[in-house]
């Protein structure tokens, strides 16, 4: 006979939450007059994620292996990242909440008159909202995750939404398609990648369980595990776009709404690398004699590659993806450390890099002219003098990126590099912080364009934001902004919960 | 314990805020700020005086007051509040600021009403009133510190005031560099008391004084006679205060001649724990007293323009402050007396100079003035009571407290005491001469303004402060020197009394006397020359002295020949290193980089094959790079 499996719904609640949310949102969608739709999906996503937030917070000192059959890990690192999906989350949404970046019909053609029509009539489809939490479930699932399958899962649960969302761009609708295709593709085949590497994992350990493969170091055929681990690296190095297999991310950060782009950048990358970071401090710590090098290599060149493609950008959406791409790289030096330090400065990084990131596609979203958003940077030229506070405002968050002093960007760059330098990756800081130099100089050309350069005649201008835009940006800023001029406030919190259980 | 008083930081408070509104309202403030700026000036007197009153009713040891505002800074060994000290010695302070201040407040009305920009005017002197207070209330070095670069600030926008005109705003620059080193004395003292005693307040300072060597104490003397020589325009840093008269005539009665420059015998007198435990600070502030008692005096004797001449004069009674600062215990009481004392005679001069000004079109030069006595009786009459003040005739302010400072010097002793007794009489000598001469040329002789208004006399609003103020420098000096008042009173900041009267060289009587014919034979060949002469224009075969003293002594020329032109020099090299070896390794990276990317990004291609393979290759490769580490 067959027990029926105890689950523990009072650790998992953040998580069904927000799945329910999801669900409930398909069902809204479904049943509600096309009217009210909006203001509804709005109402339930920041529902949901208020309400899992709380119950985070509940459960924020407990702590369990068993929760789902002993496929999902509830413990301080898992609760520290679930918390910074659903913080970014929540700002990602009020931005997404201003429709007008998205198509109205996806499933128009692009320019035929069914999407003029629906274009002109203001009746837009809300599935945005469903597709948005099912991703953010899956995002919060993915840190967890302690089987390989469960993994898999996860993975596949916050990519399918992204794809379609990354297709659904009002304006340059081709490019936004183009972009959700290829995007869709490479993913596939990264997953293919991932599903190949545990394949052999399973062959090596007999079991899927990252504490199983641990075990069984030593007692195994390497070689099984050396494939395993690649293949598995390349899925998931994939999803923090990480070179070589960054390709996808420039075409997407482009191609793809900013709101959503700017939702994708910040969450994924904190999913990503929260399971990176357990998959490697906890499945693969034994073995890390093999993994160590390539990582680090990886590392190295992505940071550089990165820093180095992102200066010739002429796009900003393009640039920031480079950034974003030697960011990865940046985080890497965090996962090659392999100590507490390491993990709680990834921590850190994660979180603030996120919002900083948030905030500044945000205020990409507002800079437009009649056509609609313009990311081309000659465009920028002079916004200094045409709005100043989003100009100042942007230019901070780029020095953040850059990591100059009094940014929470510098405090996190500083922590995850002597986190890798206590642990000896003395090579990997020295590229680090010669790609960091390099990196200042895109950031701060863009401030130059912006404040120094006179302006050209042009008709772009900064949009005035809507209210929810408006709390979006400002609080992501605001966070950007405190945690560089009192890091102590997380940073004690990053270090008390970088912890991952065994 | 100290008792604590809940007022002191209303004294601080009042005027920066006010100075802040201002600012901040703007325009609007046009009509009723100056009037809100004097009442703020007269509350703190106010506050100043019933601070006072109480003092006074309490026993000699429980005078003194704090008030800890919030702790500043804490930081490991470092903890400094930001707490204000109320003393015998800064309650002096306290009235000279507020009292002098809220006078020459009322005078900038008038002064200043045909300006357009009176309201930032005011605010200007409502902010310089509260940092100076927060410079002589400060309970620690770090507190002083904040109020010492407080009044550097005001002092320069109120120089600049007139920015307008580019001269002006050099002076302002001028007065800010030359501040600046003084500045760098100070903070470097401070880190030197850290270093020595972990401790930067005055109180915790004194108590260890005998822990520290003589050399770690004389290196703190020395930085803070630098900072006291930047503040108070003292030799070597004395170059600024002449162009610092660009600033409206009030501002240089206040700041430039009352109490801003001033700072530095306060800071010396503040320090005395230092500097009696340091003998070779101490003689390096006597020296410094010294030269500048006499440099002053000299540039004095060949100025045309009456506040430069006033500025120079300014100069020179600082050095005999400072000079008597450096004479140990019974010389700071006597340095603080003539700084009380000349706070009223210079800025009754000062104000004076304003009056003649206004009503000569802004005429500074003296030698287009003459038999200005007649058109303007009541200036006259006050500009000769602070004359008489400042050149020591008894029974004005200045007699007293000069004759004590130069009694002190005759009995420090041996042949520095001879030395620096010369010196001193040598300056009264000086000083009774040049300002014989501001006074003749000014008010008496042939009128040689050369155009057919008569001056008119200044309205009243300008009239009361001047006359308050010369009052004060006729009695001043008897009240303070009255059985020892200002001495005794004094006592428990710097215990004077313990080597008073030790080994006199001279009796009073005598030194009087000496003075008295020093001044009286100064004055005698001033009026021999100036009194027929047709002084239109300045003489022009003269000799090289006064060429020098025309020229400042020089001081410019120094100052440029020494660290203005090298420094120049090094800074253009710096630049070239800086273009050539650390840009042109930026511009290195920076082409080699763009080179790089250009090549890098036609990876790029848009193609989702292309990307698939370099998925492929790049895992490939992985597993190749493991393979060769592992085997």
């Amino acid at each position: 006979m067959l027990t029926a499996p105890s689950l523990s719904y009072s650790l998992l609640a953040p998580m069904l939450i927000v799945f329910g949310g999801a669900v409930a949102g398909v069902l809204v969608e479904a049943f509600l007059a096309k009217t009210h739709r909006a203001a509804v999906q709005l109402t339930i996503s920041l529902g949901a994620l208020l309400l899992a937030l709380q119950q985070l917070w509940r459960i924020r000192d407990l702590s369990s292996t068993t929760a789902a059959v002993n496929s999902v890990a509830i413990d301080k690192a898992g609760i520290f990242l679930q918390a910074t999906v659903v913080l970014l989350a929540l700002v990602a949404v009020l931005l997404i909440a201003d429709q007008d970046n998205f198509v109205a019909q996806a499933s128009a053609v692009p320019g035929s008159s069914e999407e003029i029509n629906t274009l002109q009539q203001k009746s837009q489809q809300t599935e945005i909202f469903p597709l948005f939490l099912f991703a953010v479930g899956g995002m919060m699932l993915f840190p967890v995750a302690t089987d390989l399958i469960t993994l898999f899962v996860a993975l596949e649960v916050f990519s399918l939404p992204l794809y379609l969302l990354a297709g659904l761009s009002r304006r340059k609708r081709l490019l936004s398609q183009e972009a959700a295709l290829k995007y869709f593709l490479l993913g596939a085949y990264a997953s293919a990648f991932f599903l190949f590497g545990a394949a052999f994992l399973y062959g090596y350990a007999g079991t899927i369980s990252l504490s199983g493969i641990s075990a069984a170091f030593g007692t195994a055929n390497e070689v099984f595990l050396l494939i395993g681990i690649v293949f598995l690296s390349v899925g998931l190095l994939f999803k923090i776009s990480a070179v070589p297999f960054h390709s996808w991310t420039p075409d997407v950060y482009q191609g793809a709404p900013t709101p959503i782009t700017a939702f994708m950048a910040a969450c994924t990358k904190v999913a990503a690398f929260g399971a990176i970071l357990r998959i490697f401090y906890v499945g693969f710590a034994q073995s890390q004699t093999l993994w160590q090098p390539i990582i680090t290599v990886i590392a190295i060149l992505t940071m550089i590659f990165g820093s180095i493609v992102a200066i010739t950008q002429r796009d900003i959406k393009r640039m920031l993806a480079y950034s974003s791409i030697a960011h990865a790289g940046f985080l890497l030096s965090g996962v090659v450390a392999l100590n507490k330090d390491g993990l709680a400065a990834s921590l850190f990084y994660l979180f603030t890099y996120g919002f900083t990131t948030l905030a500044a596609f945000g205020i990409i979203g507002l800079v437009k002219d009649s056509a609609g958003e313009v990311t081309d940077l000659n465009r920028w030229i002079g916004l200094g003098k045409k709005s100043p506070l989003v100009a100042g405002v942007f230019a901070f968050l780029l020095l953040s990126f850059a990591g100059i002093p009094l940014t929470s960007g510098f405090i996190a760059k500083f922590a995850i590099f002597s986190a890798a330098y206590k642990s000896g990756n003395i090579a990997l800081v020295v590229v680090g912080v010669l790609a960091s130099a390099i990196a200042a100089f895109f950031y701060i050309r863009v401030i130059i364009m912006i404040f120094f350069t006179d302006p050209v005649n042009d008709s772009v201008s900064v949009i005035i934001p809507s209210v929810k835009s408006r709390i979006s940006i400002t609080i992501a800023t605001l966070i950007s902004i405190i945690l560089g001029l009192a890091p102590s406030l997380l940073l004690n919190g990053a270090d008390n919960f970088a912890n991952f259980l065994r | 314990m100290l008792q604590t008083s809940a007022n002191l930081a209303w004294l601080i408070a009042l005027p920066l805020f006010s100075s802040a509104i201002l600012l901040l309202i703007g325009k609007r403030a046009n009509s009723w700020g100056h009037v809100m700026a004097c009442i703020v000036s007269a509350s703190t007197f106010t506050i100043g005086l019933v601070e006072f009153f109480a003092m006074q009713s309490r026993s000699a040891e429980n005078r003194a007051v704090t008030q800890k505002l919030f702790t500043w800074i804490s930081v490991g060994s470092l903890n400094v509040d930001a707490a204000l000290l109320l003393d015998q010695l800064s309650i002096c302070f306290v009235l000279l600021i507020t009292g002098v201040g809220t006078l020459i407040h009322i005078y900038s009305i008038a002064y200043m009403s045909l300006d357009l920009d009176r309201r930032r005017f005011f605010a200007y002197l409502n902010l310089f009133i509260a940092a100076m207070l927060l410079l002589v209330l400060g309970d620690s070095y770090l507190n002083l510190y904040v109020g010492w670069e407080g009044v550097g600030l005001a002092s320069y926008l109120l120089i600049g005031f007139w920015n307008q005109k580019p001269a002006y705003a050099t002076a302002a620059k001028k007065a800010f560099v030359a501040n600046r080193v003084g500045d760098a004395g100070l903070s470097l003292a401070i880190m030197i008391a850290f270093a020595t005693f972990g401790d930067v307040s005055f109180s915790g300072i004194k108590e260890q004084t005998e822990l520290a060597s003589t050399t770690q104490l004389t290196a703190i003397g020395l930085m803070l006679l630098l900072a006291a020589c930047g503040k108070s325009a003292q030799f070597p840093l004395q170059s600024w205060l002449g162009d610092a008269m660009a600033g409206p005539t009030p501002v240089s009665a206040l700041i430039h001649a009352a109490t801003m420059v001033t700072a530095g015998v306060y800071l010396i007198t503040r320090s005395n724990f230092i500097f009696d435990a340091a003998p070779t600070a101490q003689l390096m502030v006597v020296i410094v007293g010294g030269i500048t008692l006499l440099f002053g005096a000299i540039i004095g004797t060949a100025k045309d323009d009456i506040k430069k001449a006033l500025a120079a004069s300014t100069m020179s009674q600082i050095g005999y402050m400072i000079l008597a600062t450096g004479l140990g215990p019974i010389g700071y009481a006597f340095a603080i007396m003539h700084l009380l004392t000349h706070g009223f005679f210079k800025a009754s001069m000062f104000l004076g100079a304003g009056s003649v000004m206004h009503g000569m079109k802004d005429e500074v030069n003296m030698r287009r003035y003459g038999g200005i006595g007649k058109f303007m009786p009541i200036t006259a009459l006050t500009f000769g009571l602070a004359y008489l003040a400042i050149i020591g005739v008894p029974p004005f302010a200045g007699f007293y407290s000069k004759d004590k400072i130069i009694e002190t010097a005759f009995n420090a002793g041996g042949s520095k005491g001879l030395l620096l007794g010369i010196t001193t009489l040598l300056g009264a000598m000086i000083t009774a001469f040049y300002m014989t001469r501001v006074v003749l040329l000014t008010f008496f002789g042939n009128e040689r303004w050369g155009h057919k208004d008569e001056p008119a006399e200044s309205p009243a609003l300008m009239l009361i402060p001047i006359g308050l103020l010369s009052v004060g420098s006729v009695v001043s000096g008897f009240f303070l020197a009255r059985g020892e008042a200002l001495v005794h009173w004094l006592e428990p900041v710097v215990n004077p009394l313990k080597e008073h009267h030790s080994g006199e060289f001279l009796s009073p009587i005598i030194v009087s006397l000496l003075t008295l014919t020093a001044v009286i034979i100064g004055i005698s060949i001033a009026v021999n020359k100036y009194r027929s002469a047709q002084a239109d224009l300045a003489p022009e075969k003269v000799s090289i002295l006064t060429t020098a003293a025309r020229k400042d002594l020089f001081q410019d020329s120094i100052n440029e020949a020494a660290f203005m032109r090298p420094g120049q020099s090094l800074v253009g090299r710096l630049l070239k290193i800086d273009y050539l070896v650390i840009d042109g390794l930026v511009r290195a990276v920076g082409s080699v980089s763009l080179t790089a990317a250009n090549k890098l990004r036609t990876l790029q291609n848009g193609y989702v094959r292309s990307y698939a393979l370099m998925m492929v290759i790049g895992a490939l490769a992985l597993i190749a790079v493991i393979w060769s580490v592992t085997a």
